[in-house]
C-alpha cells in the first residue's frame, strides 16, 4: 500500500500544480453558457455538418468585417476539419482575391492562399479567438472548472453571440451594445447574429442558438483545426504508455521480490 | 567515482583491455549505472530521472521547434501557428514542449522538497545542493525566455515586467535593464537574444546536471532514514545498498512511465490548460492585458514580488535608513530572490544534526506550514494586487523567510529527535522481513 500512497500523493501534488496554473484566467461578472459541443472531452469530435454550417454562416456573415488571416484554405479539405471535397474548396477559394507580391496585382485566391484578414481595422482576426478566450474561470478565479469543462473559448464565442440585451449607448461617437457575456458588458461589435441569417442547404436550424453554436464550432476548429490528431495521439500515449507502466510494475516487483524477502506471487 | 566501496570494472578481453588504457569510458559508465544505492529508498526518489527525461525530451522537442521557428518580431507569432498548422506533427511537438516545461517544474518542486524534507542537503551533500539551486535558477530563466519566444501578449508584457525588475536595482538598473533587452523596451533584439540563450542555456544546464550526478555519486545518496551507509567494507556496504542498476533503473522507470500516462494525457486533452488564453493574441506593445500573469512556476516567487509593498512597515524602515536607495520595488526584487538564497544557504541554517525529518518530530509540522504556504503563495500570486490577497501574500512571504532563518536554526536547538535505526539494513528490514528464513513470521503484507 505504501508506494499507491506515495504515488497517490505525489499526483496529487501534480494536480495541485495543474489546477494553479489557471489561476491565471481572472474573473469577471460575465455570464457563459455551457453549450454542449461535440468536441468536448477526451473522446468529443468535431461534428462535419456542424463545421460546414459555421464555414457557411463565417463566409454569408462574419467574413464582411472579420478575416481568418492564419488559416490556409486548403485545410478546409483536411481530415479533421470540414472535410470539403477539393474541387469545392477550389471553388470556394475562388470569392477572396488576394495580392500576389509576384504579379504585383490582386488574383484570384487559390487553396495554398490563406483566408484573407480583416476589412476593418477595429475587427479582430478570428483565426484563434476561440482559444484567445476563456469562458470559465471559477470557482472563485481558480479556473479549476476548467479542468471539466474545458477553457470554454467555444462556449464564450457562442454566449457572446447570443447575450446581446438589445441596449446601446453612445459614448464618444461610438456606440457600443450591451452584451451579457463581453467582459465589462458593452461591445462595439453590432449584433452580427438575429436568427434566418443564412439558409442551410439542409434545412438545419436556422435560430440564434444553433447560428451561434454552430459559428463557435467552426472557429474552434480554425483555432485548434489538429485537436482530432491530438487527442487520438493522446489516445496511443496514454494507451501504451499504461501498458508499458504495467510491464515495468511486474518486472520491478519480480526484480525485487528475493531482495524484500517475498515470495513471487 | 563513488565513496562506498563496491566491485569496479575489469577490463578482461585484450581489445577492453587496450580501450581502457587509453580512455576509461566503459568503467565510467559501469561505476555510474553500478553505484550502491540505499536500498531502502522511497518513491521520492525518482524524480532525478524525471527531470534528466524532462531536460532530454525539451531538448529534442525544442530543436526541431528552433527548426521552423522564427525569431522576428513580425514573424515569431505566425510561425509558431505555422508549427501548429502546417508542420508535420508540430502541434504535438509543441505542445510537448510547453507542456514538457510544466512537467519539468512539477518534477524539480517535488524534487526540491523532498531533498528539504530529508535532509539532502545537509553536510556532506551541500555542494549537490548548491548546483541543484544553480540548475533551478537556470531552468527559471530558460523558462521565462521560452515563454517570450511565441510573442504572445504574455509573452511581450511578461518579458517587460520581468526585465523591469532589473530596472529597480539603484544607480545601475535602467543601465542593465537596456542591456538586457538591448533597446530600451522589449522589441525584435530582445526577442533574437532571448532566442539564442533559450537555446544555449539547457546545454549549460545539462553539464551542471552531470556536475550534480557527480557531486552525489561523491556522498552517496541520501535516503529516507538520512543514515548515511557502512562503508567499513564492501560486504558491509551491500548489506545496506543495491546496485543502481538493475533495481533503481526498472524503478525509475515504472515511475517515469505512470508520470508520463497523465502528461501525454494533459498534451493530447488539454494541452492549453496550464497557459494564459492571452497568449493567443500577438503581441502588441500598445494594449496591456488587464491582469500580467507568469507562468504557474513563477507564481510563488512572484508573489513575494509583489508582497512587499510600500504600505510594509519592514520597507518603510529599509527606505528610511538607506536613504531611499532601497524603495518599495527594489525591496520586492530583493526578497524574490532573497526567497531562493535562503533556500540555497539551508545547510547552514538548519542546525539540527539529524538529517530525515522522519525523526524530526516538531520539524516535520513546520515543514508541513512550508508546503502549505508553497502552494498558498502560487495561488496569490495570480490573484489581483488587491485587499485581502496583499496581506495573505505578505503573511505567506514573511513565513516564507522565517521558516529558514528563525524556524530551522531554533529547531536544532530546541526539538528532541527521535531514535534513529543504526543502519539502512535495520530500517530496510523493519518492512520487509530481517531474512528469507523468517520471512514467513515477521513479513508484512509489504505492498
Amino acid at each position: 500500500m505504501n508506494m499507491i500512497k506515495k504515488l497517490t500523493v505525489s499526483a496529487l501534488v501534480a494536480l495541485g500544480l495543474s489546477t494553479s496554473g489557471a489561476l491565471a484566467a481572472g474573473g469577471g461578472d460575465q455570464h457563459i453558457e455551457d453549450f454542449d459541443f461535440s468536441f468536448e472531452g477526451p473522446f468529443g469530435a468535431y461534428d462535419v455538418n456542424q463545421l460546414q454550417r459555421g464555414l457557411q454562416i463565417y463566409t454569408e456573415v462574419c467574413s464582411a468585417c472579420h478575416g481568418l488571416k492564419f488559416v490556409p484554405i486548403r485545410t478546409l479539405g483536411d481530415a479533421g476539419g470540414p472535410m470539403m471535397p477539393e474541387e469545392q474548396v477550389i471553388e470556394y477559394a475562388k470569392q477572396f482575391e488576394v495580392f500576389d507580391a509576384e504579379l504585383d496585382d490582386f488574383r484570384e485566391a487559390t487553396p495554398t492562399d490563406h483566408f484573407p484578414a480583416s476589412n476593418l481595422e477595429d475587427a479582430p482576426d478570428l483565426s484563434l479567438m476561440a482559444k484567445k478566450r476563456a469562458g470559465f474561470h471559477g470557482p472563485y478565479g481558480l479556473g479549476i472548472n476548467q479542468f471539466f469543462k474545458g477553457i470554454g473559448g467555444a462556449e464564450y464565442l457562442a454566449s457572446l453571440l447570443t447575450g446581446y440585451t438589445g441596449e446601446e449607448k453612445e459614448e464618444a461617437g461610438v456606440t457600443f451594445y450591451e452584451n451579457t457575456a463581453f467582459p465589462g458588458g458593452w461591445i462595439a461589435m453590432a449584433p452580427p447574429l438575429y436568427g434566418d441569417d443564412v439558409e442551410f442547404v439542409d434545412g438545419h436550424d436556422t435560430d440564434l442558438h444553433h447560428l451561434s453554436a454552430d459559428v463557435s464550432a467552426f472557429l474552434m476548429w480554425t483555432a485548434e483545426p489538429k485537436m482530432m490528431a491530438r487527442k487520438q495521439a493522446g489516445f496511443a500515449g496514454v494507451i501504451f504508455l499504461t501498458l508499458l507502466a504495467v510491464l515495468l510494475y511486474l518486472t520491478n516487483k519480480r526484480l525485487w521480490a528475493p531482495v524484500k524477502h517475498r515470495n513471487e506471487d | 567515482m563513488s565513496g562506498i566501496p563496491h566491485d569496479h570494472y575489469e577490463p578482461k578481453t585484450k581489445g577492453e583491455k587496450w580501450l581502457d588504457s587509453r580512455l576509461p569510458i566503459v568503467g565510467l559508465m559501469y561505476n555510474t549505472l553500478m553505484i550502491p544505492t540505499p536500498k531502502n529508498l522511497n518513491w521520492m526518489w525518482i524524480w532525478g530521472i524525471v527531470l534528466t527525461f524532462c531536460l532530454v525530451l525539451q531538448i529534442a522537442t525544442g530543436v526541431v521547434l528552433a527548426m521552423h521557428y522564427t525569431p522576428h518580431v513580425d514573424n515569431a507569432f505566425a510561425s509558431v501557428e505555422h508549427i501548429m498548422r502546417n508542420v508535420n506533427g508540430g502541434h504535438m511537438l509543441r505542445y510537448m514542449h510547453a507542456n514538457g516545461a510544466s512537467l519539468f517544474f512539477v518534477a524539480v518542486y517535488a524534487h526540491i522538497f523532498r531533498g528539504l524534507y530529508y535532509g539532502s542537503y545537509k553536510a556532506p551533500r551541500e555542494v549537490t545542493w548548491i548546483i541543484g539551486m544553480l540548475i533551478y535558477l537556470l531552468m527559471m530563466a530558460t523558462g521565462f525566455m521560452g515563454y517570450v519566444l511565441p510573442w504572445g501578449q504574455m509573452s511581450f508584457w511578461g518579458a517587460t515586467v520581468i526585465t523591469g525588475l532589473f530596472g529597480a536595482i539603484p544607480f545601475v538598473g535602467e543601465a542593465l535593464q537596456t542591456f538586457l533587452l538591448g533597446g530600451p523596451a522589449v522589441d525584435n533584439a530582445t526577442l533574437n537574444r532571448f532566442f539564442s540563450l533559450h537555446y544555449l542555456l539547457p546545454f549549460v544546464i545539462a553539464a551542471l546536471v552531470a556536475v550534480h550526478i557527480w557531486a552525489f555519486h561523491t556522498t552517496g545518496n541520501n535516503n529516507p532514514t538520512g543514515v548515511e551507509v557502512r562503508r567499513g567494507s564492501k560486504e558491509e556496504a551491500a548489506k545496506d545498498t543495491l546496485p543502481f542498476w538493475p533495481y533503481f533503473v526498472i524503478k525509475d522507470l515504472f515511475a517515469l512511465a505512470v508520470i508520463l500516462a497523465v502528461f501525454f494525457a494533459v498534451v493530447g486533452f488539454m494541452p492549453n490548460y496550464l497557459g494564459h488564453p492571452d497568449n493567443y493574441i500577438e503581441a502588441n506593445a500598445l494594449a496591456t492585458p488587464a491582469h500580467i500573469v507568469p507562468e504557474w512556476y513563477f507564481l510563488p516567487f512572484y508573489a513575494i514580488l509583489r508582497a512587499f509593498t510600500s504600505e510594509v512597515w519592514v520597507v518603510q524602515i529599509a527606505s528610511f535608513v538607506t536613504g531611499g536607495i532601497i524603495d518599495a520595488k527594489f525591496f520586492g526584487v530583493l526578497a524574490m530572490f532573497g526567497a531562493i538564497a535562503v533556500m540555497a544557504a539551508v545547510p547552514w541554517l538548519d542546525t539540527s544534526n539529524v538529517r530525515s525529518g522522519r525523526y524530526r518530530p516538531m520539524f516535520k509540522w513546520w515543514f508541513a506550514l512550508l508546503v502549505v504556504d508553497f502552494f498558498a503563495l502560487m495561488w496569490l500570486g495570480a490573484m489581483p494586487a488587491e485587499e485581502p490577497y496583499a496581506s495573505f501574500s505578505l503573511i505567506a512571504s514573511a513565513y516564507w523567510f522565517a521558516y529558514f532563518l528563525v524556524i530551522l536554526p531554533l529547531l536544532g536547538v530546541i526539538e528532541k529527535p527521535l531514535p534513529q535505526p543504526a543502519t539502512i539494513e535495520e530500517d530496510f528490514d523493519s518492512h520487509y522481513g530481517p531474512n528469507a528464513d523468517a520471512g514467513k513470521t515477521a513479513v508484512k503484507p509489504a505492498e
